[in-house]
């Protein structure tokens, strides 16, 4: 069996995902290609030869890959399966809003279903998901030639980043599909760590009140060396920006330590965060669901509480 | 232009779902079923877009079974103008139901496509990037703006870390995040009216559509319980369990 990964990357680095993406690979088995497609990918597909583990990083260098628009990219992995030499027995993507973009789209071109964001392994044609906001975890078996499966990079521990020497090859086809344009993109700053990365999470909720007092959150996370996250509701609130929701409907996180401040625990937000290593939960309502799922809870007002944490840290 | 919405008839978003014990899948005897949150911010999308002018008529389509009706009566509610049920009464995988609405796509020929980004029962996240494969078109995923210009759509989509604009030729898929618009409640009179609206039904046969699947669900299971821990009484006793017990800073 033959495994092609397809890399998270923006041209010149290589995204974390991608490394947990391998991991999966490994637990079903075979060699493992890794797919960088893109334009002027010199550190990306550095990166990609580092990962332990795999056979050969497949490079496609082309103007139409800058933006990784689906259009151009999903025929381009298409055309691996089924125009090359080698076969093909699985396409994996992380489940970004990248991967979750592109593959669905390659599964249609090959004809097959897609298994979306898989936590665990159960054999090379056996798979678990979370499904219904993960309040079930369903086990799905696929039949089809090529098995086209995304990864949910919290469900596998990432391989090592550094010490594999693979072999590099372009791969020469170039997919223009002609009716998408990039047009612009806007990214928010941080110095803070990626909110899927991180090892530590301070998320809010609405019991932030407002998108200012963020700035405790932030304060602490800076402490911490933390990701700041929020809640639907303090982004349905318009506390802050939708890309740091945490839940069914934004990002799945599993750090070392999640701390939730203000935040009730819906069951959505639940979804998003529920295997954490350890979960912290600070809320003034003491009949909050989010205690019910918090390893220490504490009640009290968050406008004292955090502050106080900081300074004790 | 024409504008189609696809949605999803789903378990209510509020009702906490229970796995049957047979490990078939989870019990949806008597429960709440409603239209998919985010096939309801597509049909929002598509009659902003008749209010505005850009489309001149707005068919809401779902492939489901007989009940699916009522979603299709709501989407007729919140202004759609007609509706198609692709009746089936199996539950189809995200390829088939691809496939079916490329059907309609081409009996229909809508020039914009909206479709909820996910539903949130079986999470897939792969209909609207189908149905783009399928027909050739171009897709913006994930939408939190969608701008018609002459023959081009251009869509603002939430990415991780931020925001990405893409430019699409006519016709497109667009699939809806949580930020594209708010939905309005149907009135009681659009409620009344909506029962008027014309509603048709298809099959699969019908539309010479193949449905087998390539997946095949073994098991469906409820996720291990995470139990509630200790509630600490200070912020100086959270430090410690933190620093000594849990050992995470």
């Amino acid at each position: 069996m033959t495994i092609l990964v397809i890399a998270e990357h923006t041209n010149t680095q290589l995204g974390a995902a991608t490394l947990n993406t391998v991991a999966a690979a490994q637990q079903i088995g075979g060699e493992i290609h890794v797919l960088v497609a893109g334009v002027d990918l010199e550190g990306a597909v550095a990166a990609a030869q580092g990962i332990e583990g795999i056979s050969k990083v497949l490079v496609a260098n082309a103007a139409a890959y800058a933006h990784q628009l689906p259009e151009n990219v999903a025929p381009l992995v298409a055309s691996l399966v089924i125009d090359q030499s080698v076969i093909y027995s699985h396409i994996l993507a992380p489940a970004t809003a990248n991967g979750k973009n592109i593959l669905p789209r390659v599964a249609a071109l090959l004809d097959v279903d897609q298994i979306s964001e898989i936590i665990s392994v159960e054999s090379a044609d056996t798979f678990k998901r979370p499904i219904y906001a993960g309040n079930a975890i369903a086990t799905v078996q696929s039949n089809a030639a090529v098995k086209v499966i995304t990864v949910r990079a919290t469900g596998f521990d990432a391989v090592a980043a550094v010490g594999g020497s693979a072999a590099v090859e372009a791969v020469a086809a170039a997919h223009n599909a002609g009716v998408s344009l990039f047009v612009g993109e806007q990214l928010a700053k941080s110095d803070r760590p990626e909110l899927t990365a991180a090892k530590i999470v301070v998320s809010g909720g609405r019991g932030m009140q407002n998108g200012d007092n963020f700035k405790h959150l932030y304060s602490l996370a800076d402490k911490l060396g933390a990701g700041v996250g929020a809640s639907r509701a303090a982004v349905d609130a318009g506390f802050v920006a939708n890309d740091m929701q945490v839940g069914q409907t934004g990002k799945i996180v599993a750090p070392q330590l999640y701390i939730a401040v203000g935040i009730s625990g819906a069951i959505q937000h639940l979804a998003g965060m529920k295997d954490s290593k350890v979960i912290v939960a600070i809320n003034k309502d003491e009949e909050a669901p989010i205690f019910q799922v918090a390893d220490y809870g504490l009640v009290a007002d968050l406008f004292e509480a955090v502050p106080e944490l900081e300074q004790q840290l | 232009m024409k504008v189609m919405a696809a949605v999803k008839r789903v378990v209510d978003y509020n009702v906490k779902v229970r796995v049957k014990a047979d490990g078939t899948g989870v019990d949806l005897a008597n429960v709440k079923m409603a239209l998919n949150p985010f096939c309801e911010i597509a049909v929002e999308e598509a009659v902003r877009l008749k209010e505005q002018g850009i489309a001149t008529e707005v068919v809401v389509v779902t492939v489901g079974p007989a009940t699916a009706q009522e979603q299709l009566r709501t989407a007729l509610a919140l202004g759609a103008d007609r509706a198609i049920l692709v009746e089936s009464a199996e539950e189809l995988s995200s390829l088939a139901v691809a496939k079916l609405l490329k059907a309609v796509v081409d009996k229909e020929q809508p020039q914009l496509v909206i479709l909820g980004k996910q539903a949130i029962d079986s999470d897939n996240n792969q209909t609207g990037q189908m149905l783009a494969a399928l027909s050739g078109f171009a897709q913006g995923t994930f939408a939190s703006k969608v701008e018609v210009a002459g023959d081009k759509v251009q869509v603002t989509r939430e990415i991780d870390g931020g925001l990405q604009t893409v430019a699409l030729n006519l016709p497109a898929i667009v699939t809806t995040d949580l930020r594209l618009n708010e939905p309005r409640y149907a009135s009681l009179p659009n409620i009344m009216k909506a029962k008027k609206k014309p509603l048709e039904t298809v099959t699969p046969d019908a539309l010479g559509v193949a449905t087998a699947s390539t997946n095949r669900l073994l098991n469906v299971e409820a996720p291990a319980a995470r139990s509630a821990g200790i509630k600490v009484k200070s912020v100086a006793e959270l430090v410690e369990k933190l620093k000594n017990e849990a050992k995470v800073i």
